[in-house]
């Protein structure tokens, strides 16, 4: 579904992500693990197609096709979502706006009819329940005034609005306490499938517990320097970050 | 009528067309307005046209608008139409609800004043003058005529008819009321109207004013509207400009304000080449409330321009400017937002805010909010903003699958509606929250529906 090979990216002449490999098929859950500042976000960012990257090499194919030429919202159309590790707050644009918009589009590519305004909000209604959000968010505008939690849940809402076929979820797990942990692990299980693939984006071990990995990598400095079963996230757990550094730079 | 002005000496030239079509203007209005003529020509003669040099229009290139040859509306015979040839809707009730002006006369001549609602009064303003001596004497340039704007004496010298709107003590106007400006010439027109609108004790009322150009010559209007609030009152008036883009208009609004009066105005400006809109506002006595809005939407390489004055003259009023644009290509403009707090005025309230959007390096705004304030128990506020689309929002959306071109709009729009909705009556709120809509997605070239009445 997703090959990553010899990815390199650049901000202001900065090497963030220097030389990344992955493979990911349909049916696995991967989990990427790593310190602050190892590049997790960035390369989250840049597969979704954000422009102020600057890819100086490598390529990346989604599907057997190019995902570096398609612009962010051709790729969402082809099933790619990114649960941001900090939502856009968007004041003066409704939920319910934004929802439909993107719901309708993204119908209108896979040739299905648009969804009328009664069939729309019965949607709503059935996903708020699945993730547990307060009904009275998505009255608002979108992530205006929303806790942290909230945001995080409403990342979660979004992705079981559009169902997509690889979802990336960077750090969706922080922040959260217990309850909203469920939810949010809950939300990726029930999406999954053969069909379907996650990268799930992580700090801490806690929500795999949740959520069961097929494979643990760990990006140190811009790559992968460690790759194991669900094992390694404990291992890691226990043993913090820091054996990792070392090991890489020797 | 010569025909190659001085261009140096633009004012010498209007004064001589003044003068040399004296009997022409003063038979085409009424003796009441004839009276003031002289009087105003006197002062346009001192005060000239505004220069770049009058700190009020310091950014507003006036520059040749005034230098171009143009027929006059005095001179024009009426155009006469059949308005359901022009508006491709069905307006109901024509009589009751829509005030017509073409080039700046009023169009209805068998039936020119009307009385609506028990008591309220609505028509020309050249036959008022004559049927309401005592109304019209108190209130007719008793504002516009302090100015220190040649544009406005000028207007008083040669303006013929307008708008004529009285809302006698207690009366409610239940519809709002619709005045449709209308301009068509086969050459290149200038016109200048002149509106009066009385607002008395406890009374209520709405107005919509929309500007409409219907042929594709040049134009030039040079308005001014006096509004004058009794205590209690509640007045609002939202215009929305949309002239084509070879048209030009300087727009003046007085507004003088009585005991707990509320006035509302509302400037929506989408198409036209040239707006300046003025709105000066005193609050003459305690608890008044002002609030005074804009929204342009502007591309291609129009120029707009608010200045407002909100003139606090008394203890305990409170005042609220907004205004917003999205400036896209070479579109230029300006806001000059002033509060004035004068020394006697305590616990005044008073905000302002103006935020622009501009889409392309090409796009301008001046933004100059200034205050004066005299009273030491105050609240001000200013705020102003210059900007792009937020990037981060845009790409959020993108990354749900939502193109860039609806993203954008989704962000102009969210923009724009903290204007549209303060829109008070709910009808025309939805209608000009379409109108907005149409205009950021570029289907609003030329819009010959009324705001009220159709779709
Ligand atoms: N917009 C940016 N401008 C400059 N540097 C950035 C920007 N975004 C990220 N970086 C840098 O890239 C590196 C990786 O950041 P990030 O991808 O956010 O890491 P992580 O998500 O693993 O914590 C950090 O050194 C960070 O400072
Ligand atoms: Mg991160």
């Amino acid at each position: 579904m997703l090959k990553i090979k010899d990815l390199r990216v650049s901000i202001e002449d900065k090497e963030i992500i220097k030389g990344f490999n992955l493979e990911v098929n349909a049916g696995e859950v991967h989990a990427i693990m790593g310190p602050n500042g190892s590049g997790k976000s960035t390369l989250a960012a840049v597969l979704a197609g954000r422009d102020m990257f600057r890819v100086t090499g490598g390529k990346v194919l989604y599907n057997g096709e190019d995902l570096l030429e398609k612009s962010p919202e051709q790729r969402a159309k082809e099933g790619l979502f990114l649960g941001f590790q900090y939502p856009i707050e968007i004041p003066g644009v409704s939920m319910v706006n934004f929802l439909k918009t993107a719901v309708n589009e993204l119908r209108k590519y896979r040739g299905q009819k648009q969804l009328s305004a009664t069939d729309f909000l019965k949607m709503m209604r059935e996903k708020k329940e699945l993730v547990e959000i307060d009904s009275t968010l998505t009255n608002r505008s979108v992530n205006e005034g929303f806790s942290g939690g909230e945001k995080k849940k409403n990342e979660i809402f979004q992705m079981a609005m559009l169902e997509p076929k690889l979802s990336i979820l960077d750090e969706t797990d922080s922040g959260l306490d217990i309850d909203a942990l469920r939810v949010v692990a809950n939300g990726v299980n029930k999406l999954k499938s053969k069909e379907r693939a996650s990268i799930v984006i992580t700090h801490y071990q806690r929500l795999l517990d949740y959520i069961i990995p097929d494979f643990v990598h760990v990006l140190y400095d811009g790559r992968i320097v460690k790759s194991g079963g669900k094992d390694l996230a404990l291992l890691l757990e226990e043993k913090g970050y820091e054996w990792i550094k070392e090991e890489a730079e020797t | 009528m010569s025909t190659v002005k001085e261009k140096k000496d633009i004012k010498g030239y209007l004064a001589d067309l003044f003068q040399n079509n004296r009997d022409l203007i003063d038979s085409g209005s009424s003796p009441p307005l004839n009276r003031h003529r002289e009087k105003a020509l006197s002062l346009f003669r001192k005060l000239g046209l505004p220069s770049r040099k009058s700190e009020n229009y310091r950014y507003a290139p006036l520059g040749d608008l005034f230098e171009k040859e143009f027929a006059h509306s005095f001179n024009v015979k009426k155009v006469s139409f059949n308005i359901h040839d022009i508006f491709k809707c069905d307006i109901p009730d024509l009589d009751t609800n829509l005030i017509l002006l073409v080039n700046g006369k009023y169009y209805n001549s068998e039936n020119p004043l009307r009385e609506i609602d028990g008591g309220i009064v609505v028509g020309s303003m050249a036959k008022a003058a004559t049927e309401m001596p005592e109304i019209f004497e108190k209130y007719y340039n008793s504002m516009a005529g302090d100015t220190g704007d040649g544009l406005v004496a000028m207007n008083t010298a040669f303006a013929q008819d307008g708008v004529f709107i009285y809302i006698p003590k207690g009366s409610v106007l239940k519809k709002p009321l619709q005045v449709v400006n209308i301009m068509i010439h086969e050459t290149d027109l200038m016109a200048q109207h002149r509106n009066l609108i009385i607002a008395e004790e406890n009374s209520s009322a709405r107005v919509v004013v929309c500007d409409h150009t219907l042929s594709a010559n040049s134009f030039l209007s040079n308005n001014v509207t006096e509004i004058f609030a009794a205590p209690r009152a509640y007045f609002s008036m939202c215009k929305i400009q949309n002239e084509h883009n070879g048209s030009a208009q300087v727009s003046h609004t007085f507004v003088k304000q009585q005991r707990e009066s509320n006035v509302f105005t509302n400037t929506i400006s989408l198409h036209g080449g040239f707006i300046r809109n003025n709105v000066f506002a005193r609050l003459d006595d305690e608890g008044c409330e002002n609030h005074t809005l804009g929204l342009y939407l502007t591309d291609k390489k129009q120029y707009i321009d608010n200045y407002v004055k909100i003139d606090h003259a008394q203890p305990g009023c409170h005042s609220n400017q907004l205004f917003k644009g999205v400036l896209d290509d070479q579109a230029s403009g300006s806001f000059n937002g002033i509060i004035l707090v004068r020394e006697n005025a305590q616990k005044t309230n008073a905000y302002q805010a103006n935020n622009n959007i501009l889409l392309t390096d090409d796009a301008r705004i001046n933004s100059r909010p200034q205050l004066e304030i005299y009273a030491d128990d105050v609240k001000c506020s200013h705020g102003s903003t210059v900007g792009q689309l937020d990037q981060n929002a845009l790409f959020y959306m993108r990354s749900r699958g939502i193109p860039e071109r609806e993203a954008r709009l989704l962000l102009m729009y969210a923009f724009a509606y903290e204007v549209i909705g303060r829109i008070d009556v709910k009808p025309l709120r939805n209608r000009i929250d379409d109108l907005v809509n149409k205009r950021l997605r570029g289907e609003l070239s030329r819009c010959n529906n009324c705001v009220m009445s159709c779709g």
